[in-house]
């Protein structure tokens, strides 16, 4: 199960994501906030990782989904406070080179500037 | 773990019906298992994520949903560590097909990371299938002698 909050800093959107992105109760909902967020014509975006304590290769699956959707909408996906685990993660399926990832909220929003 | 339990092998099974519902399941028992097979909390769950991924894939791949297939999990462990296998009654696959997901044009594919995902959390992965029988995933983590 997660939790996602969305909130707006000028038009980058954030959201905070709190629990497991893994197959079925994590992803469906991440999938349907990304989704939201595209329709109200979010294009840059900020997910913020700090409560998320497990990923799996769906989870990641739907990361890599929200990456593309915005990049072909001319838009970006960064990540915010990546915990440990995850970056492992990341890090074994290389999309630790795909995902820029910051350890500061403004330094993540200014980057888009 | 006493002299005798150090020698011991444990082997517990279980089999579920051809449902996601049943993924957390499957990643509870290895969690308790491997905590009891002497593995730290991070390994742990480590070694549940994999095997998430194998069962994941013979619900979803192997069985296709089919709630009437099952999936058997068998675990065996003993001092030198934790065995797991995951069996579907599926019809098969070519894992040497299956593409590498590290490759520059699989990279930004949103599936296909779940062998490897195995493979980059367990000491020793092996798949045996063929196309029309089903498939066994053979997982294996060793435990690591203390640091003195």
């Amino acid at each position: 199960m997660i939790r996602i909050k969305h909130r707006t800093i000028g038009d980058v959107h954030l959201l905070d994501m709190e629990g497991r992105l893994t197959i079925g109760e994590g992803t469906a909902p991440f999938r349907e906030a990304i989704h939201r967020v595209i329709q109200l014509g979010g294009r840059r975006l900020v997910l913020n990782l700090a409560g998320v304590t497990h990923m799996d290769s769906s989870g990641i699956g739907e990361l890599v989904s929200a990456y593309m959707t915005a990049s072909h909408l001319g838009g970006c996906v960064k990540l915010l406070h990546v915990p440990p685990r995850i970056q492992e993660v990341l890090t074994v399926t290389k999309l630790a080179t795909v995902f820029q990832t910051f350890d500061d909220e403004m330094t993540a929003v200014e980057s888009f500037r | 773990m006493t002299e005798r339990a150090a020698l011991e092998t444990y082997s517990i099974s279980l089999s579920v019906a051809s449902g996601l519902e049943f993924v957390e399941l499957a990643e509870m028992v290895t969690t308790t298992l491997a905590r009891l097979a002497g593995f730290d909390e991070e390994t742990a769950m480590w070694i549940s994520m994999a095997v998430r991924e194998a069962v994941i894939n013979a619900i979803k791949h192997g069985n296709r949903e089919d709630r009437q297939k099952r999936v058997e999990i068998q675990y065996a462990f003993n001092h030198d560590g934790l065995s797991i296998r995951v069996t579907d009654q599926g019809s098969g696959f070519d894992p040497s097909q299956v593409p590498n997901p590290l490759d520059p044009e699989n990279l930004l594919k949103p599936t296909g990371r779940g062998i490897f995902y195995m493979k980059a959390f367990m000491d020793e992965v092996d798949i045996r299938s063929a196309p029309g029988e089903g498939t066994i995933v053979r997982l294996r983590k060793k435990r690591r002698p203390r640091s003195a």
